[in-house]
């Protein structure tokens, strides 16, 4: 039975990841709630015209918010301009790379592929590597020792949380595999969930990404000024606090190997232009219960399933503040999870076979699952 | 020498739609394309242990609906990852308004 203070191994090279396989909790079962099969056939409807007058708009307004920039610089109001340059190109890349990954975007496929390229770029994701990680991560979603896509561990790491504010730990880690997938080898943690067969695309992909390094740099030194820069490759950076205060909402202070996305997602309001910004992944239960939902149906979908889901954060703002809430409780004790009671209109709650983490009970009560062996449902009233 | 299996009603399956039929100790997916044409696989796909049945029909095309893998129903070719194997298929007849496939034991 783990203490409070014991430390969780996340890697996937560590011993969780063999006992996840053997409790049966990878590659397992996960509840999905009950949506009619014809109205489903009509949401999982994949619209080229919607995604093509979205992805005109995204390159417009970029290229809008690029030239205010650029008027800006070398004043002090270069310091906004850039930041909402940067978080609207780190944010719009991140969530592109996203959609487009999941083939969702565009009806057709080469479509989804040409966006998925750029998109990877602008979040310096190698994309084939991470094409296969969120593979994983929809797998096992939060399953310790086989989701590489886990935000924090518990206790969480105040540095390395907050230094993503700058994709500082994550950017270098994936600036590292570049250049090291660049010679011709692969990371030991990436071949537990990439295919030895997709090895050679994931060198040429990291050549093709220097040249793309070199050719910044060598205009930088051309102009003598790091402006090239601003615009391509540092934005990644000093534009990921955009990406991370809203992906912080999507799981973290909910629970660890259970297989319900009601108990490890959140679903969140937000407004209709940080909607845009996101494509949709706001109604993040309802992406990874149905991923093949595209993101402009998945509002719609949310109305489908609300019934049967905890009720959405109604704001950024709230949702951050119950992470942070949570990950602050999670320092003193790393089994200190967050429930959230379901409509009386739900179906209970599927943990699986061993669910980590401190259950908080309507009324207040706390009951420490690791180790008591609760199988399968759990009402929430129990 | 197959054994002809009857399966579903073809009314229970519309255009550009996947239906659900176990049998025995297998699951198989049975396909209508976009052309009216029937078409049987595996139930569950060479990724992951997930039924295709709940997936996305496009033309000859059904996409898995955990990890939007692709699969060429009419051949059992892989068309997108994470799906790089093929799937088995099988043949499909129709008789007196029931759809038919022919397995092997």
């Amino acid at each position: 039975m783990a203490t409070n203070m014991e430390r969780r191994d996340y890697s996937l090279l560590g011993p969780l990841n063999k006992e996840a396989i053997e409790k049966g909790i990878a590659e397992a079962e996960w509840y999905t709630s009950p949506i009619d099969r014809k109205r489903m056939k009509e949401l999982m409807k994949r619209k080229n015209g919607r995604a093509i007058r979205d992805t005109i708009i995204w390159f417009a307004t970029l290229v809008i918010l690029a030239y205010i920039a650029f008027l800006s610089w070398g004043t002090w109001w270069a310091i906004p301009a850039f930041a909402i340059y940067g978080g609207v190109y780190a944010l719009t890349g991140n969530s592109r790379w996203h959609e487009a990954g999941h083939g969702t975007m565009f009806k057709t496929p080469w479509m989804n592929e040409v966006v998925y390229q750029i998109a990877s770029f602008m979040n310096l994701f190698p994309a084939t590597p991470w094409r296969w990680s969120h593979v994983r991560h929809h797998s096992d979603t939060y399953i310790v020792g086989r989701d590489p896509e886990i935000h924090a561990p518990r206790p969480p790491v105040w540095r390395v949380l907050l230094g993503e504010l700058i994709h500082f730990y994550g950017g270098i880690a994936d600036l590292k595999r570049i250049f090291l997938h660049a010679f011709g080898k692969m990371d030991k943690a990436e071949m537990d969930y990439i295919p030895a067969s997709e090895c050679k695309k994931v060198y040429w992909e990291a050549r093709v990404w220097i040249v793309i390094f070199l050719a910044i740099i060598a205009a930088c030194l051309y102009t003598g000024s790091i402006l090239p820069a601003m615009f391509i490759g540092l934005p990644t950076f000093f534009g990921f606090y955009a990406v991370m205060l809203i992906a912080w909402t999507q799981h973290l202070g909910l629970n660890e190997d259970v297989l319900d996305h009601r108990l490890n997602t959140r679903t969140v309001y937000m407004n209709p232009i940080i909607r845009f910004l996101y494509c949709n992944m706001n109604y993040h239960i309802e992406h990874h219960m149905f991923p093949m939902v595209p993101y402009h149906a998945l509002p719609a979908l949310h109305e489908e399933m609300k019934h049967d889901c905890p009720k959405p954060n109604s704001s950024i703002f709230a949702a951050l503040k119950e992470v942070f809430s949570a990950l602050h409780k999670q320092r003193k004790d790393p089994t200190y999870t967050i429930l959230r009671p379901l409509p009386i209109t739900a179906r209970p709650y599927m943990y699986g076979p061993s669910p980590y983490g401190t259950v908080i009970q309507q009324g207040g009560d706390k009951k420490t699952t690791e180790g008591i062996g609760i199988y399968g449902t759990m009402d929430r009233d129990s | 020498m197959g054994q002809w299996i009857e399966t579903v009603d073809v009314k229970e399956i519309d255009a550009e739609d996947v239906i659900r039929f176990d049998y025995e100790n297998h699951t198989y997916a049975i396909y209508s394309n976009d052309k009216g044409e029937y078409f049987a696989t595996d139930g569950y796909c060479p990724h992951q242990k997930v039924h295709l049945a709940d997936g996305l029909v496009m033309g000859n095309i059904i996409e898995c609906p955990k990890h939007n893998g692709r699969l060429d129903f009419t051949t059992g070719e892989a068309k997108r990852a994470p799906i790089c194997h093929t799937i088995k298929t099988y043949p499909v007849k129709l008789e007196a308004g029931k759809l038919f496939i022919e397995i092997t034991a």
